[in-house]
């Protein structure tokens, strides 16, 4: 179980609802740790400024966590968090391992509308 | 924006969050500003079970009651942000954060902790996540029945070799020095465990791979002479350095990058204090950066008194 503020995705029938309900989706999927707490934190604070785009976490261990885990485009990744970023259901982008604000807010700009967010300014 | 705070804390770490709990709690006008994630290293701990009156716990815990017990006594805080400036010259001190937002304040408590180093060798940054990690237990499951080398001679580099020991099938310790400077406990269960062996003396000088880590080339100190040890992953623990980049031209620091503070965590700065893992100071642990940070604050506290 995930204790972050983000919503969950908790089963495959979860994930392929949102896919087909939205357009620009975020899911983070790790454990409670030092690798995944950061990019839950960063997903948090984005989300008020990426209305754009819908973020979600996936408990690692969970048992349809396969979704994430078995997508080919996570071949070969050996760091938790695996995070993916899908557009209109399909996966544009998949890291793996801790990720700064920098490195989120490039992905989300490049793959997904520039959002009315300035980067410039300070978040609340 | 124009408003002055009585102290901006930079960092929110222990010593920063306690720092905001007795700062706020004294009436002051107080914001943390914070790069990164709030928890600082303490987010890295999995398992805290020496922090007095709470039973054990872990890092996410610990500091999200910090968290929590400072906005309730009136703290302002902000997170992943980017500091662009810091100008402790004048009475009044300003930090502008992200190139556009400037915040004011009296006092400015500078609590900004430490960060792992990293080996700076070619592919390192590229396998991060394939095969280069620097945590044993967030990564050591991906790398069950495979080999690994771990790069690191202290306490943490040790401990975590055993605990990667139960995954990999072989492991390699690779460390500088023809000593370690762990203590003897883990030097113990480090030798003592059949998986684990050590190549002394010694230091990596890149990371190879396709998809992810293959080899790692290993450079003999005393003989000068490169060798390669084919590997499927690389686990760097090889210690934490203070966060100065950014003050180092203007705080005094020790010859090991450290900000120098007296008894009262005074910097050289008038109306700047320092606290936490980023001082000069023998033990970087969570109680004494929280005994530094309340210190910072009281201190920050007596200055704006007399100021007034
Ligand atoms: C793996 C590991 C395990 C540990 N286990 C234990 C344990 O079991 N018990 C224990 O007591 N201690 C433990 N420690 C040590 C303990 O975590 C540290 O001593 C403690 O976190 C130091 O607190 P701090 O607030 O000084 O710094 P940090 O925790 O490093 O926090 C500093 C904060 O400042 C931010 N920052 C950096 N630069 C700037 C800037 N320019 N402006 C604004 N913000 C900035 C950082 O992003 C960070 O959030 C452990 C450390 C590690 C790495």
């Amino acid at each position: 179980m995930l204790m972050t503020n983000l919503k969950h995705v908790e089963s495959v029938d979860e994930h392929k609802k949102i896919m087909e309900e939205n357009e620009n989706v975020m899911i983070c999927c790790g454990r409670m740790g030092p690798m995944c707490l950061p990019v839950y934190d960063i997903m948090e604070e984005l989300e008020d400024k990426y209305k754009n785009v819908k973020f979600y976490d996936m408990d690692f261990d969970g048992p349809d966590a396969h979704v994430i885990k078995n997508a080919p485009e996570c071949a070969g990744f050996m760091g938790l968090p695996f995070t993916m970023y899908y557009k209109n259901g399909k996966v544009v982008k998949a890291t793996t391992s801790i990720q700064d604000m920098d490195q989120v807010t490039s992905i989300l700009d490049e793959y997904f509308e520039k959002s009315e967010y300035q980067h410039s300014k300070v978040a609340d | 924006m124009d408003d002055i705070y009585d102290v901006i804390i930079l960092g929110a770490g222990p010593a920063g969050l306690s720092a905001g709990i007795y700062a706020s709690r004294a009436k002051l006008k107080t914001l943390i500003l914070n790069e990164g994630t709030i928890g600082g290293q303490v987010i890295l701990t999995h398992e805290i079970a020496n922090y007095p009156g709470v039973e054990t716990t872990n890092g996410f815990q610990l500091i999200n009651t910090m968290k929590k017990q400072a906005k309730e006594f009136g703290c302002t805080i902000k997170a992943n942000l980017n500091i662009t400036g810091i100008n402790l010259s004048n009475k009044i001190k300003e930090i502008e954060v992200n190139s556009s937002d400037t915040y004011k304040a009296k006092t400015v408590i500078l609590a900004l902790g430490g960060k792992p180093r990293t080996l700076n060798i070619s592919g390192e940054e590229n396998f991060k996540g394939r095969g280069v990690s620097y945590c044993a237990t967030c990564d050591g499951e991906f790398f069950t029945d495979k080999e690994v080398v771990v790069v690191g001679g202290g306490n943490s580099a040790l401990e975590e070799s055993v605990s990667l020991a139960k995954y990999v099938s072989k492991l390699t310790v690779v460390h500088q020095f023809d000593h370690f400077q762990a203590l003897p406990y883990y030097v113990e269960m480090a030798k003592n465990n059949p998986k684990i062996n050590f190549i002394m003396n010694s230091e990596l000088r890149g990371i190879e791979g396709e998809a992810s880590v293959k080899k790692v080339k290993i450079e003999n100190l005393s003989t000068g002479q490169i060798s390669e040890l084919n590997t499927n992953g690389v686990f760097i623990f090889i210690g934490y350095s203070a966060n100065i980049d950014k003050v180092k031209d203007f705080i005094t620091l020790n010859s090991s990058g450290e900000i120098v503070v007296d008894n009262n965590m005074k910097t050289n700065i008038e109306g700047v204090f320092a606290a936490g893992d980023c001082i000069a100071k023998r033990y970087r642990q969570v109680t004494t950066a929280v005994a530094d940070g309340t210190i910072a604050a009281l201190s920050a506290s007596d200055y704006i008194m007399n100021l007034e």
